[in-house]
């Protein structure tokens, strides 16, 4: 499956902080066929690092989506049965606006002049995008960590255009644990003399900073165990400990070429963007009751966590899934056997596979009405 | 009529699933109604209540490789345990709860019961009857813990951690001020009322508040 990114501009776009952003420019992909009743269009919501290339193989470079394992013909997300959309997010780097695109006011990019962005901006913005590709009701959104973020504030902010949703490895509202760490990143970040205030564009980035910033990320993203069995307290190329600085451990080494690999696909100023949305997230808006934020909600849910992600851990999910059955929708929760952490989502997927083939098939038979 | 037609679905709904208490419970679920299954296992009862009787159905299973089948065939399963995880759901949200075999493996018996008998209005409870005449001899005679037909299990890697008769049972119902709607007794493929509590391998009860 080869395919190639698509854009699409809309002329404006109101945000919470009360800001308008104009114009706004959308990078997207799909996969398979929208059928005539246009009824098996699902929407993939990326994760923080995620793009618009979730899958088959990009015509540009040839690598492969970052969902690739479950969306394709005869996959999870299968393109011979279903119409599959993804996009980058509001305040990305990937093709849609962000803080790295140009600011038409001043002709520059914005920097830090970028409005401070949250997940129900970056909703309202893929809303337009369904829209504009003529899709009245999604047969499912889907999304993994910020993805599931997005995939429930859908159901709550759009409940007759969502047939069913799928949020894996996700809350409905950040803990002061993930608060915490993306102030870490953050901070890393802003300490880096690269950074310049958010004006770096055309000069040196502040890679240095960004690299610390990914490589907090990747701790919270495994867990003990998988760090155990990937690392353990194996030396890079030495016998012995050099007794300096240098590298000595596979798992330094591992953090800092991931660190570094990052820095060239990704954009600091949209981490620290990216990253404060995440910490605004709170489905409830701060009443705490999530009976309350779910009670016009129309979607069935499949809420899915794993055992050894501490990041987003299972009573989350769970937290999710009560206020669901306190409201008696239709929810199914399944908390998956895996030691890969959060990232399990990504890398686990034999048995996520079989969970949402089955969920979509059946949603799909309802819809269908057979 | 309860002519031949009916026992043939009888004996179709048994070939389906694989369990005569499956079979009676199948017959006694109403079209178009809401249905938990507590220990749902792998949605087989609530797959063919779906697809027979258009229920709307929801279950409970705590076993994750259980739970990913039932989802995967189409069933609402939350992956929790029965005997806390009927608390959030609100008063009467069921026509009915099912119980199959496994009143006798929860820790707390009768708040599950009660909890039942909350979340729905109807409870339906399969379980296999201690009072069984292979119980009562296999324990008279060899003065060991039974391992019968229903109670296949060692002392020691039993499932079970409670066990009651059929006249347990109804005493426990009577106790309580609840209602026994319809109840049948199982014996391979003997359905019968005679000496229930002797000749039972499972008891099915139909009960409310």
């Amino acid at each position: 499956m080869i395919v190639e990114t698509q854009f699409v501009r809309f002329d404006a776009l109101d945000l919470d902080c009360g800001a308008r952003l104009a114009p706004v420019d959308v990078a997207y992909e799909t996969y398979g066929e929208l059928d005539q009743a246009r009824s098996n269009a699902i929407l993939i919501l990326h994760a923080f690092s995620g793009d618009a290339h979730a899958a088959g193989l990009s015509r540009s470079d040839g690598k492969p989506g970052w969902w690739d394992n479950m969306i394709g013909p005869g996959k999870a997300f299968d393109t011979e049965r279903y119409f599959v959309i993804c996009s980058n997010v509001l305040g990305g780097c990937r093709g849609t606006t962000g803080p790295s695109s140009i600011n038409p006011a001043t002709g520059r990019p914005y920097g830090l002049s970028f409005p401070v962005i949250t997940i129900s901006d970056m909703v309202r913005l893929q809303k337009k995008l369904v829209d504009y590709l003529g899709i009245e009701r999604l047969l499912a959104v889907c999304g993994g960590s910020m993805g599931g973020m997005q995939a429930l504030e859908w159901a709550v902010a759009y409940p007759e255009a969502v047939v069913s949703a799928i949020p894996i490895a996700t809350t409905a509202r950040s803990s002061a644990q993930q608060i915490a760490f993306n102030e870490v990143g953050r901070q890393a970040i802003m300490a880096d003399p690269d950074w310049n205030g958010g004006d770096y564009y055309g000069k040196k980035p502040p890679a240095r900073g960004l690299a610390v910033a990914r490589m907090v990320g990747h701790i919270t993203f495994m867990s003990d165990e998988s760090m155990r069995v990937k690392f353990g307290r194996r030396l890079r190329q030495k016998e012995e400990f050099g007794f300096d600085f240098s590298v000595d451990f596979e798992v330094e080494s591992y953090l800092r070429y991931r660190g570094s690999q990052f820095v060239d696909r990704f954009d600091a100023n949209s981490y620290l963007y990216l990253t404060k949305a995440i910490d605004y997230f709170d489905l409830t808006n701060g009443t705490g009751s999530l009976v309350e934020a779910f009670r016009n909600v129309r979607a069935r849910f499949l809420v899915i966590s794993f055992t050894s992600d501490w990041l987003y851990p299972s009573y989350q999910s769970i937290e999710i899934v009560n206020a669901l059955r306190a409201l008696n929708r239709d929810v199914a929760y399944c908390e998956l056997t895996s030691n890969y952490g959060h990232d399990a989502f990504l890398v686990d997927i034999a048995e996520q596979s079989e969970l949402i083939r089955g969920f979509l098939a059946s949603t799909h038979r309802m819809v269908s009405g057979s | 009529m309860k002519g031949s037609g009916e026992s043939r679905r009888r004996g179709f709904v048994r070939g389906i699933l694989g369990r005569s208490d499956y079979a009676i419970i199948s017959e006694w679920v109403e079209p178009r109604t809401r249905v938990l299954d507590l220990g749902c296992g792998e949605g087989e009862l609530l797959e063919w209540l779906v697809q027979n009787k258009g229920v709307e159905a929801r279950g409970i299973e705590i076993d994750s490789r259980k739970v990913q089948r039932a989802i995967a065939r189409g069933a609402s399963v939350f992956h929790g345990d029965i005997d806390e995880g009927l608390s959030d759901y609100p008063d009467e949200s069921f026509d009915y709860v099912i119980l199959s075999q496994t009143l006798q493996e929860t820790r707390r018996p009768l708040h599950v019961l009660r909890e039942m008998l909350r979340v729905g209005r109807r409870a339906i409870i399969a379980f296999p009857n201690y009072g069984h005449w292979t119980v009562r001899l296999s324990l008279l005679v060899r003065g060991r813990a039974p391992v019968t037909r229903c109670f296949p299990y060692e002392w020691y890697d039993s499932p079970n951690i409670h066990f009651f008769t059929i006249k347990d049972f109804r005493t426990l119902v009577e106790e309580q001020g609840w209602t026994i709607e319809r109840e049948i007794f199982l014996s391979g493929t003997y359905r019968g009322r005679f000496l229930a509590n002797l000749l039972a391998e499972v008891g099915v009860f139909l009960i409310h508040k």
